[in-house]
This record gives structure tokens, C-alpha cells and sequence, in this order.
């Protein structure tokens, strides 16, 4: 009998919408997941069961200094190749399953594996890359050339646990609630333009830089060929990749703040720049003519999170619901405001965010 | 059942044995008092005449969509789609709400204490003698009265961006006068003259009624110093078809 191929990313279109939230505390204490998810697990009916996830910051302050690659393998072919590729290019401090434990609702996973690697000192000189951009390309090859594998996050001291299932089973699978991060985000997804599969499923990260996002990227064509110029592989096809290799692009290679690489992605209108100052406007024109693919349209809300904090942003004409609000140190952000009362009752300053402007949160200093 | 009033918690319960709950509750009492609402989509849907809830905490989207004359009021802020298409009754928010409250609302009032989100009061409109209100207290986002066809806002805060955008029907009573250059294309800005006033005055009025305990002290509900953004025709989209 003929096995009916898994469907991937391009393969079906499905209609909806998904939830995301983020809790982070400014002052670098950890805290626990038990907060992230049941901040997510309220917006249970945004999400269809088929994509679950959390990225969490500060997590292996042991190995603060290392790579990170948490790795999904469908089979044991698939890790002995992608550990053999490891091997070759990075030097391994440790390597271990991620521990998991069976849950309810939560089928078929993956073999997942973590390792906390260093690059390899001669092959990156060799390289004539940076580190950063050194490990960014091995991610690619693994994910393009080993099938069956899948490097679900590759920062340092961070790390993104993810897969099919709803959020507060993918947390429970993951026992999150035994790691402690700074910065927690979450996402429950229902899949507009692709399956559920665990690599699909958010966060999607790439080196410290992870992507939570309720939407979907009308302009993604556009954004996908810019990026890919720079030698991008949008392998998911997915409007939450190509955002992430954005902010990759803008912040880590050009140089440029995490809120001006936003504010590219969400550029002034042309009428607004009409009505600016000369000096304003040409600032505003210059940006929109350089990175006029950058550009990104649809409705979308985002949550990215990194070492240094976290950004959140609403598409310009914001078509998607996305909530902030404090207490102290702590920052909550969630697509609906019960989502954070349930976390934190007493919550201050509630507020929706504006569209296309970005909500930056700095980390003061890690604890 | 006459005045009968019960309590129902809610706590993080799904929205549909939430709303089994409360609907059970509607049936055993007029007024029935929701306490812990955490999200619950739907709360009140479709309810009639005569019935009342309380609501205590952050209920759901869509609360009260296709209301049908009921009353609900919200101790607390409100999220996204207050009265969704509602035909009649009233809604009152003590706290502020989210993005398209009032969505394609076709009878009833809402009154919101403090601001709202963007594109609150998209799509109403208006029949015979429904005509639906939409009173917000404090600053309200962008899209304010999009495509609107019918009906009444008054905004005693600031808009946000691309007020009215679409509009073709229905006024907006506004507090805070807008440049010229803000007024959207087929629109007209200009002074409230009596009738307006009086209008405005019912409205505020119940306003008052509702939150001026709430604020300390009433707000000045005589309509003095409003503007009125209308559409500066009948049709004004009546180029855009065929005769």
C-alpha cells in the first residue's frame, strides 16, 4: 500500500487566526513557565491543535557562552548524520535529549536532542565568517540537506520548545515549568497557509532571535526574494520565517536598532511624509527606496525576542489585537487582556499597541 | 422571576460551558451576575429584552453580539467586538474597550468610561427608527466610525488616525476639533447647532448616569463646543455607479 506523503509547508491552505503573549522581567530575574502557559493556555480557541510553542530566554546560564541547538530527528539515520555534520564543524560541550514527558493530545513527536556547541576555531577561521554568521550557515545546511532534521532554535542561552499539539500540551510535553527564562513567549497557531508539522510549529528562531506572530504576510514574496538575496533559504515558506531573517538582516548585519528595523518593516506612509519636515521626510524617503522590499504588509502582530529584550509590533493599519501591560519589572503582552489579568490581576497601564509602532522592552541587566 | 438576581463564576471555564451557565442562569433570574470572567467568548449573546448581566472581570470578544434589547454592563475593561451587530439594548463599559466595538451595529447604545480601540463603530448603520449610539469617554484609536453608514458616536476624547474613513451615513460628534487636512475626503467638519445639542445632551446625560461616580464628577453634557464630521452628501458615493 502506497504510504500517503505528509503534507508541508505549500502543500494546503487553511483559513483562521492564532494567540500569542510574552512576559518578560526587565530587572533579568527568572522565573518559571507556569506563567506562559497559562497566560496562552486562556486563548486555547485561537489556536486548532496543530502548532504549539515557547521561546525562553536565560535558560542555560551554565553554558551561557555556547551554542544552544535544539534539534528535532524523525529517525535515528537523521541524527547520526546531523551529529556527524556537528562534529565536523562545532566542538560539543554536551549533548542530551530534551527532557520530555508523555502527554495527552500530544502524538507522534520527534526525537529531540539539544546541544551546546562552541564553532569549530580552525574551520571558522578558515570560514572568513563571524561566529554568528559561522553557525547561521551549518543551521541552513542542516535544515536544507540532512532530511529528517530540524533545528528548532540555535541561540545562546535560549531556547525554543515547540511542536504539534495546543500550547498548554506542547508546555506540559516540554515541562516547562522546570526551566527558568527572563523573557518567556508563546504561541498557539491555527495555520492559515500551511500544516502543522513540529519544525512549522512557532516560535521560529534563528541564532538568538525568535518570532512569535498572529497574521499572515501579504507581501511575503516580496520579503522572501529580498532576503533570500543575501543568502537566506526560506526552506518553511512561512511569513514567520521570512520576518525573522528580516530583523536578522537589518539588525545583526546592517547594524541597524531592533526598533529602526521595525520601523523599515512598518515604514511611514507616503502621505504622512508628505506632511513632514524636509529633513524628516527625506530620512523617511531615503528608507522607504533602500528597503522598499522590506517592506511588510498584511495583518500581522509579532513578538520577537532576544537578548536584549523584546520588540513587539502590530502591522501600520494594526488588523490584529495585541495587548501590553505592566507590574513593577514585569512586562505582559498578549493578543487578548484576559490573558494577562489571569497571570497578573493587578496589571497596570493596559493598553492595545498602535499600529506599525514598534514596543520595545530592554533587558536592564541579567540577573 | 421578577427582579430575581443570581450569581454564576466563571473562572477560566471554556466559553461554551461558560455560556450554558450563564444562559441557564437567564432562564432562573432577570439579572444574572458573572463573576471571574476570563475571556469567555459570547457573553450575551442575542439577549432579549428584560434581561440583565453583570459582569465582573475581563469577558471575551464578542460580548454581546446580536444583543436583542438586554442589558450588560461591564465592571472592568472590555476586548475586541462589543455588541458585534447588536439590534438593540444597552452595554455599558466601566473601564475601556477594545478594537471594533459595535462592529455593523444596527440598534441599541453603547456607552465605554474610558477609551477604545481602533475601528470602534465600523460598519453601523442605521433603519427607520433604529438609530444606535456609540458614546466613548476617553481617546479612541484609529478608524474611528469606519464605512459608516448610519447611527451616532460621540467622542469626548481624542481620535486617532484616518477618522471616518468611508463614511457615508450617521454623524460624529466630536469634543476635540480635528485639523482640516485630518477630514477624509467627502466629509464635512462644522459647529453643532441646537438639534445636534440635544442629541448629544440625551447621551451624555446617560453618560453621566452611568460613570460620573465612576469619574468623581459628571462631564459638561450640554453639547457646548462639539463639532459634527457628516458626509458632505446624500450619496457620496453615487458617482461611483451606474444611473
Amino acid at each position: 500500500m502506497r504510504q500517503k506523503a505528509a503534507l508541508r509547508e505549500g502543500d494546503v491552505r487553511i483559513p483562521s487566526g492564532c494567540a500569542i503573549a510574552g512576559i518578560m522581567d526587565r530587572s533579568g530575574a527568572r522565573h518559571d513557565g507556569s506563567d506562559i502557559l497559562k497566560s496562552i493556555a486562556l486563548m486555547h480557541d485561537r489556536s486548532n491543535g496543530l502548532g504549539g510553542g515557547f521561546a525562553a530566554y536565560g535558560i542555560y546560564p551554565e553554558f551561557a557562552e555556547l551554542y544552544a541547538f535544539h534539534i528535532m530527528y524523525e529517525g535515528k539515520d537523521a541524527r547520526d548524520r546531523t551529529e556527524a555534520y556537528l562534529d565536523e564543524h562545532f566542538a560539543s560541550e554536551k549533548q542530551e535529549r530534551i527532557p520530555v514527558e508523555p502527554t495527552r493530545g500530544i502524538q507522534d513527536p520527534p526525537d529531540i536532542w539539544r546541544y551546546f556547541l562552541a564553532p569549530h576555531p580552525v574551520r571558522l577561521a578558515m570560514s572568513g565568517l563571524d561566529e554568528a554568521e559561522y553557525t547561521m550557515q551549518h543551521v541552513f545546511r542542516i535544515n536544507a540537506d540532512i532530511p529528517g532534521a530540524f533545528v528548532a532554535s540555535s541561540g545562546k542561552n535560549m531556547g525554543a520548545f515547540k511542536g504539534v499539539g495546543y500550547p498548554e500540551d506542547i508546555g506540559a510535553f516540554y515541562r516547562i515549568e522546570d526551566y527558568r527564562a527572563w523573557l518567556w513567549t508563546a504561541h498557539g497557531r491555527f495555520p492559515t497557509n500551511t500544516p502543522g508539522w513540529w519544525g512549522g510549529a512557532h516560535p521560529f528562531t534563528l541564532l538568538n532571535w525568535s518570532i512569535v506572530h498572529n497574521g499572515e504576510i501579504s507581501s511575503y514574496d516580496a520579503n522572501r526574494r529580498y532576503v533570500e538575496q543575501f543568502g537566506y533559504e526560506c526552506a518553511l515558506k512561512t511569513d514567520t520565517e521570512v520576518i525573522t531573517y528580516l530583523f536578522d538582516l537589518l539588525a545583526r548585519r546592517h547594524g541597524l536598532s531592533q526598533r529602526m528595523a521595525a520601523h523599515i518593516m512598518c515604514a511611514s506612509a507616503w502621505d504622512e511624509i508628505d506632511k513632514m519636515d524636509p529633513d524628516e521626510a527625506a530620512f523617511e524617503t531615503a528608507l522607504r527606496c533602500v528597503y522598499a522590499s522590506a517592506l511588510v504588509n498584511g495583518p500581522m502582530s509579532v513578538i520577537l525576542g532576544s537578548d536584549e529584550g523584546l520588540l513587539a509590533l502590530n502591522d501600520r493599519l494594526k488588523l490584529r489585537a495585541l495587548m501590553a501591560g505592566e507590574k513593577g519589572s514585569m512586562v505582559y503582552l498578549a493578543s487578548e487582556q484576559a490573558a494577562i489579568e489571569v497571570v497578573c490581576p493587578d496589571v497596570e497601564n493596559v493598553r492595545s499597541l498602535e499600529g506599525g509602532e514598534p514596543f520595545v522592552v530592554r533587558l536592564e541587566k541579567e540577573a | 422571576m421578577m427582579g430575581k438576581r443570581v450569581s454564576v463564576t466563571l473562572g477560566t471555564e471554556h466559553f461554551t460551558e461558560a455560556n450554558e451557565t450563564v444562559r441557564d442562569a437567564l432562564l432562573r433570574a432577570d439579572t444574572v451576575v458573572v463573576r471571574e470572567a476570563f475571556a469567555q467568548r459570547y457573553l450575551g449573546c442575542a439577549m432579549p429584552t428584560g434581561k440583565t448581566l453583570e459582569i465582573h472581570g475581563v469577558p471575551g470578544n464578542d460580548l454581546a453580539c446580536y444583543l436583542d434589547g438586554g442589558r450588560i454592563e461591564v465592571f472592568g475593561n472590555a476586548q475586541d467586538q462589543v455588541g458585534n451587530t447588536m439590534d438593540g439594548g444597552c452595554i455599558v463599559v466601566h473601564g475601556r474597550c477594545g478594537d471594533a466595538a459595535g462592529y455593523g451595529m444596527r440598534g441599541g447604545q453603547i456607552f465605554v468610561r474610558d477609551g477604545c480601540g481602533w475601528r470602534v463603530g465600523i460598519h453601523m448603520k442605521q433603519f427607520e427608527d433604529k438609530r444606535p449610539a456609540i458614546v466613548i469617554g476617553g481617546d479612541a484609536g484609529s478608524f474611528l466610525g469606519e464605512y459608516l453608514a448610519g447611527g451616532v458616536i460621540v467622542l469626548l476624547g481624542k481620535p486617532g488616525r484616518h477618522l471616518a474613513t468611508g463614511m457615508h451615513g450617521g454623524v460624529i460628534y466630536l469634543k476635540h476639533r480635528i485639523a482640516d487636512d485630518e477630514v477624509s475626503e467627502g466629509l464635512v467638519q462644522e459647529p453643532v447647532d441646537e438639534a445636534d445639542r440635544a442629541l448629544i445632551r440625551s447621551l451624555l446625560e446617560r453618560y453621566n448616569g452611568f460613570f460620573a461616580a465612576d469619574l468623581g464628577a459628571p462631564v459638561d453634557a450640554t453639547g457646548e463646543g462639539f463639532f459634527r464630521l457628516r458626509p458632505a452628501t446624500a450619496r457620496p458615493y453615487a458617482s461611483m455607479y451606474a444611473n
